[in-house]
């Protein structure tokens, strides 16, 4: 067992885990943020994504311990206080980027870790900073379209800073 | 899935990991990004009684501008190769080729030694580092020493690394040309691992997933230096390789591609360079 | 201006993208506390005889609650006795857990059939423990041969059944005449074969069970909860006395109607040992042990005039329905239906064979039985059109069933309801730019560029509401706080539902959607349904909405006659405002809060159980344009062009997300997914980083065209449109990456079609033509 203490979406946990914990498990049974889902055990289809010291990585490959003392930021962090959607979950609502919403944690944080690096991506671009995610529901068509209209939109910065201010 | 127990320690610095090492002895194992032994270890492939964490030993992570190479420390994340200015400039074969291992959130975890060092041959970093010459600089109990890549690669998953000692830099040699460069990654989909691969940088080329290891086309470098075409010199990319059949593809299309991708690789690498 | 037909953006949505959706994992409700974790020991072998099972180390680890064998199963009721399954009987839905003389064990008895099968279940405190312990457990097998290929299952020399003589658990036999062929001036014939894929739901099987006070409560991540329900009474419990709820739920494609074996053996084990469980399966169980799709091999025959008039088509089909008769013949019993799709052939004839193999049970995956009848006719066509050095544009026109004949009953007895398949194929040709596409093509030939291109077609009619007499049930309530309440036996999982059916009660009754409740998947409060599936729910559900909903407009019209002191004709609402009025009096109003406050109770209620008379027949054309790397045999799509016609369409976001998350699926079976066995029957796909799942990377944007003609057979003039897109897919880029090496001499390349396939079709071509 070891103790780990994370930031998670600008609040401090810790707690004893056994060594072996996944991030992705300290989130959802510590944390009890449950949004953050698990798709595969083989860091291939993105469900996992959170931002860790603000960069997507997959959270089923990433032990609770190797995240101590940094910052998580999970889907429930993005939105701000006042409950208002960053611009890339807006983007997802008005373009009829989900379905079953299983995938969509995993996609809303890749692509607001790819927006933070690429702002102004092409179709071209989104579509192969996507390849880690897998949807099953949506065909990626309205996906895609979702991370272009956060991209153009203009409160993308002001939803990036609402999720470096959540860390 | 999740991996079988064991005991985390964290290193703060290389003397510490090495100590670890020392004191732990055979049942422990470094992690770097994780991104090669987690997998592994969550399938119950691999089940390492000790993991010395070296994520936090932030003295291996830069891309240093030494003269003639550049030196890149080994837990420099694909991410930071990627986007290095300096590499860019000086070897944009390196720099592209990390851009193109996983995806990204891969490339935010995974470090270029622990691709090194997991020696999967057809792991895309180690086959151009090997057409970069690139020398690898590992630190034991006993000290430092340095191993050409063309000694490095062994065998399947196999390395001139000894138990206990850990590759603490790369050092690439800034290439007379940077820009006669040129990387074929052949994939059925992008997130896939490449089914051939082929790095170029000037006359040099080395192959992925070709055999247990990374290879240089030595054939073809031959057949370049002796004057060949670069369309007949491609013909010889599968000679003295060992690729084999999985359900990606059989040996013999593996070889066909070879053929194929060297020969479109050297085009692309002397229409830039 | 009504509502209907417009695009409103989903009202799921909020919740799914600020705290995620709830899934069977994540439910924290107070039952679940303290919920043990099921952990299933599953066969490493194909086809085996069990000789012992040794749990004692296991049940020596830390956390361990129980470890149960089917030894353990000594509280079930005992199975009915094996009847035999009449081949022409109806299908039976969702898993034949006992009885049959194929029948389906819960926990492996004496044999395992397929690497995956349940032999044992763990139950610990958490799920590290689980699997840990689930790895002790000592399983001794003695191998047996495994059959694998069609052909072994159809050999019979090993047979997976003890007390059968074959391995052939359904058949019908088309009664096949060869003379239909007689004076075709051309002719094909050839083998397709629709390769066995994933389902592939980004949450796999999921299930929470609870057993307190005698009631059993049953969270499953399911399509169906009445229908779980009826499944789960297996355990020896009347269905009142089993409560499932459909929590939200990760996709489903098929593969979650009802319930399987698992999900039995967990509602069980609550019961049995009086401890709250869930089990909620890895990626690897579930591309190993969730039923999968398609695995089909055809052999067809085609002919007709020089002139491009298709004469007669015959298609013999073998089912491969893996270790377990699922759905057996249902599902190629509708790719007979479905064979002669969207052509007016004067004779067809179809037939198949259920074949078992030592392979995952096979059952629905988004289209089910429909596609594979769509990719084979359209390939053939294609065939026969190459054939008759004909353009397949062309072909596909001479053959079609014109507009004027519909309805019309296909040789296979479809009852087509509505269609105009040649409009669909012109604005598709059209919006493409087809004929520069083909004027791109043969530069690129001519050229010897190393980079062809291919352009696909495919026109496809599939069946919707197969079951339309089972129907759908929907309660509208209206309150006296002037909301209304939506009872849905559908069952969404990412259709949008509540969107759809709230944009129904505001269209009928004008109270807007934000005061529309809508509830689904809870057989406490919807103890009749019949849930998602068979692209069913707009045209079976929403019009059970709609119809309630009218029925409470009709009841409210009066209580409001009643309050104004008029005649009930005399009284109007107002749909725009939500208010009721008397004609020629707008001032005085009543709101939906005061009719329904003057009704007993505070509440205006109807019940509705809609039943069609028939299915419904959406149809369309797909194009898909490819690109094929004639050096390396990598493909890549460029675009995709569809018009997919399901009628009347409620709500245009909903409708294109369900076509792009088909087309997305279908094109994946065509390029890059397949589930793979060795010889051994060992599967070589059992996980993400081997099954081939298509990505946004390798789509394009699709270009979707409009194309509404609605049905007469239900009040929205609704067509099914969850599958379509799948169906039309998979045989346009099929044919496309065809097309795009056909002038190489390649005239077929099965699929998926990787690169090597690719390549390997370009290099025998290459051969055959230099000889």
């Amino acid at each position: 067992m070891s103790k780990v203490s994370l930031t998670v979406n600008g609040k401090e946990i810790t707690a004893d885990v056994e060594d072996r914990t996944l991030l992705v498990h300290f989130l959802r049974d510590v944390a009890d943020l449950t949004a953050t889902n698990v798709g595969c055990e083989t860091t291939s289809c993105g469900a996992c994504t959170v931002l860790l010291d603000g960069e997507s990585v997959k959270s089923c490959t990433v032990l609770a311990a190797q995240a101590d003392g940094r910052q998580v930021t999970t889907l429930e962090g993005l939105a701000s206080e006042n409950g208002e959607m960053s611009a890339v979950q807006k983007a997802f609502h008005e373009n009829h980027g989900l379905q079953c919403g299983f995938c969509t944690p995993g996609f809303v944080m890749a692509i607001t870790s790819l927006l933070k690096e690429n702002p102004s991506p092409t179709e071209a671009e989104v579509r192969a900073g996507l390849e880690g995610n897998i949807c099953r529901c949506t065909g990626y068509h309205n996906i895609v379209q979702a991370a272009l209209a956060a991209a153009s939109s203009t409160s993308t910065a002001s939803s990036t800073s609402a999720a470096e201010a959540g860390k | 899935m999740i991996p079988p127990s064991f005991t985390y320690r964290r290193a703060s610095s290389v003397d510490e990991a090495l100590d670890l090492a020392a004191e732990l002895g055979e049942d422990a194992k470094f992690l770097a990004g994780g991104h090669s032994l987690l997998p592994l270890m969550k399938l119950r492939f691999a089940a390492p009684e000790y993991l010395i964490d070296l994520g936090r030993i932030t003295e291996l992570s830069y891309v240093r501008d030494e003269g003639t190479y550049v030196a890149i420390g080994a837990l420099t994340r694909h991410h930071d190769v990627n986007t290095s200015a300096l590499l860019a400039a000086e070897i944009p074969l390196l720099a592209h080729a990390a851009g193109q291992v996983g995806d990204p959130q891969i490339r935010h975890r995974g470090t270029i030694g622990g691709s090194v060092a997991h020696a999967d041959a057809a792991s895309d970093l180690p086959a151009v580092l090997l057409a970069l010459d690139a020398t690898f600089v590992i630190r034991g109990g006993s000290g430092t020493r340095s191993v050409p890549a063309a000694e490095f690669f062994k065998g399947i998953f196999e390395t001139a690394l000894e138990p206990g000692e850990l590759l603490t830099e790369i050092q690439v040699p800034k290439p007379a040309s940077p820009n006669a460069w040129s990387f074929q990654k052949f994939t059925k989909r992008a997130i896939d691992w490449a089914i051939v691969g082929v790095a170029v940088q000037s006359d040099k080329v080395a192959l992925v997933n070709m055999g247990h290891t990374p290879l240089r086309a030595s054939a073809v470098e031959a057949a370049l230096a002796s004057g060949a075409s670069v369309a007949d010199a491609a013909e010889h990319a599968a000679e003295g390789t060992g690729a084999g059949s999985d359900i990606h593809a059989s040996a013999a299309f593996r070889e066909h591609l070879a053929r194929v991708l060297v020969r479109r690789a050297l085009e692309e690498s002397r229409s830039r360079g | 201006m009504s509502i209907l037909g417009t695009r409103v953006i989903r009202t799921e949505d909020p919740r799914l993208l600020t705290a995620g959706g709830v899934y069977v994992d994540d439910l924290r409700e107070p039952e679940l506390d303290g919920a043990a974790r099921v952990t299933f020991v599953r066969s490493t072998v194909a086809h085996a005889r069990i000789t012992g099972i040794d749990t004692s180390e296991a049940l020596a680890q830390p956390g361990v609650v129980a470890v149960l064998t089917v030894a353990d199963m000594t509280d079930f009721p005992p199975p009915p006795p094996p009847t035999p399954i009449d081949p022409d009987a109806p299908p039976v839905e969702g898993p034949m857990p006992l009885g049959g003389p194929w029948s389906e064990p819960l926990l492996a008895v004496d044999k395992v059939r397929f690497v995956g099968e349940p032999v044992a279940m763990v139950l610990t405190d958490n799920r590290y423990q689980g699997e840990d312990a689930a790895e002790l457990v000592s399983v001794d097998y003695e191998p047996l041969p495994a059959v694998v290929t069609f052909d072994d299952a159809l050999a019979g020399q090993t047979l997976l059944f003890d007390g059968t003589d074959t391995n052939v658990s359904q058949r019908r036999d088309g009664a096949f005449d060869d003379s239909a062929f007689d004076g075709c001036d051309v002719v094909v014939e050839g083998d397709i074969v629709n390769q066995r894929v994933a389902c592939l739901p980004m949450e796999g099987r999921a299930i929470a069970a609870s057993w307190k006070d005698g009631k059993l409560t049953v969270w499953a991540s399911t399509q169906n909860a009445q229908l779980s329900r009826l499944i789960l009474t297996a355990i020896g419990l009347p269905p009142d006395a089993i409560r499932v709820v459909a929590p939200d739920v990760g996709g489903g494609f098929g593969a979650k109607i009802g319930v399987d074996r698992e999900a039995i053996l967990v509602a069980w084990a609550a019961k049995h040992t009086g401890r709250a469980v869930r089990w909620v399966e890895s990626r690897s169980e579930n591309l190993t042990a969730m039923t999968q799709g398609r695995a089909q091999r055809h052999h067809i025959k085609i002919g007709g005039t020089a002139d491009g008039r298709i004469q007669a088509y015959r298609l013999d089909i073998v089912q491969d329905t893996g270790a377990y008769a699922r759905m057996s013949g249902f599902l190629p019993s509708l790719t007979v239906l479905m064979a002669p799709g969207v052509y007016d052939i004067p004779s067809v004839q179809a037939g198949y064979k259920v074949v078992m193999t030592n392979a995952t049970p096979i059952a629905a995956y988004r289209g089910a039985g429909r596609p594979e009848a769509a990719a084979t006719i359209e390939r053939a066509v294609d065939w026969f059109a190459a054939a008759a050095g004909l353009d397949p544009a062309v072909v596909r026109k001479v053959n079609y069933i014109k507009n004027e004949q519909f309805p019309f009953v296909t040789k296979t007895g479809a009852p087509y309801d509505t269609g105009d398949y040649e409009g669909a194929l012109d604005k598709v040709l059209a919006a493409a730019g087809y004929e520069e596409l083909r004027a791109e093509q043969r530069r690129r030939r001519e050229a010897g560029e190393v980079k062809q291109i291919g352009i696909g077609l495919a026109s496809y009619s599939e069946i919707t509401a197969p079951d339309p007499a089972a129907g759908e049930t929907a309660k509208v309530e209206v309150h006296d706080d002037g909301t209304a309440t939506v009872y849905t036996g559908s069952s969404a999982h990412g259709q949008g539902h509540h969107t759809a059916y709230a944009m129904l009660v505001q269209a009928e009754l004008g109270i807007p959607m934000d005061k529309i409740e809508v509830i689904h998947g809870d057989t406490d409060l919807i103890p009749v349904g019949v849930g998602t599936y068979g692209s069913r729910s707009l045209q079976l559900g929403g019009t059970a909405v709609h119809k309630a909903a009218i029925e409470v407009k009709e009841e409210a019209a009066a209580k409001a006659a009643q309050l104004f002191e008029a005649s009930a004709s005399d009284v109007q609402l107002d749909t725009e405002a939500g208010l009721w009025h008397i004609a020629g009096d707008p001032d005085k109003s009543l709101t939906w809060a005061q009719v329904a406050g003057a009704a007993e109770g505070g509440l205006i209620v109807a019940n509705v159980h809609f039943t069609q008379e028939r299915p419904t027949f959406p149809f369309g054309t797909q194009l898909s344009l490819a690109e094929v790397d004639t050096e390396t045999g990598k493909v890549t799509l460029l675009r995709h062009v569809t018009a997919d016609d399901a009628g009347t369409i409620l709500n245009p976001i909903l409708f294109e997300g369900q076509r792009h998350g088909g087309i997305a699926q279908g094109a994946a079976q065509a390029l890059c997914e397949e589930i793979l066995y060795d010889a051994d029957g060992n599967p070589l796909t059992s996980s993400l980083a081997d099954y081939g799942a298509i990505t946004a990377a390798e789509l394009p944007s699709f270009e979707l065209v409009t194309s509404e003609t609605p049905t007469d057979l239900n009040p929205l003039g609704a067509k099914g449109i969850g599958e379509a897109g799948t169906i039309g897919a998979t045989p346009a880029v099929h044919n496309a990456v065809i097309d795009a090496v056909a002038h190489l001499g390649v005239r077929h390349i099965d699929m998926p079609m990787t690169p090597e396939r690719v390549w390997t079709a370009i290099q025998e071509a290459k051969k055959a033509s230099a000889k």
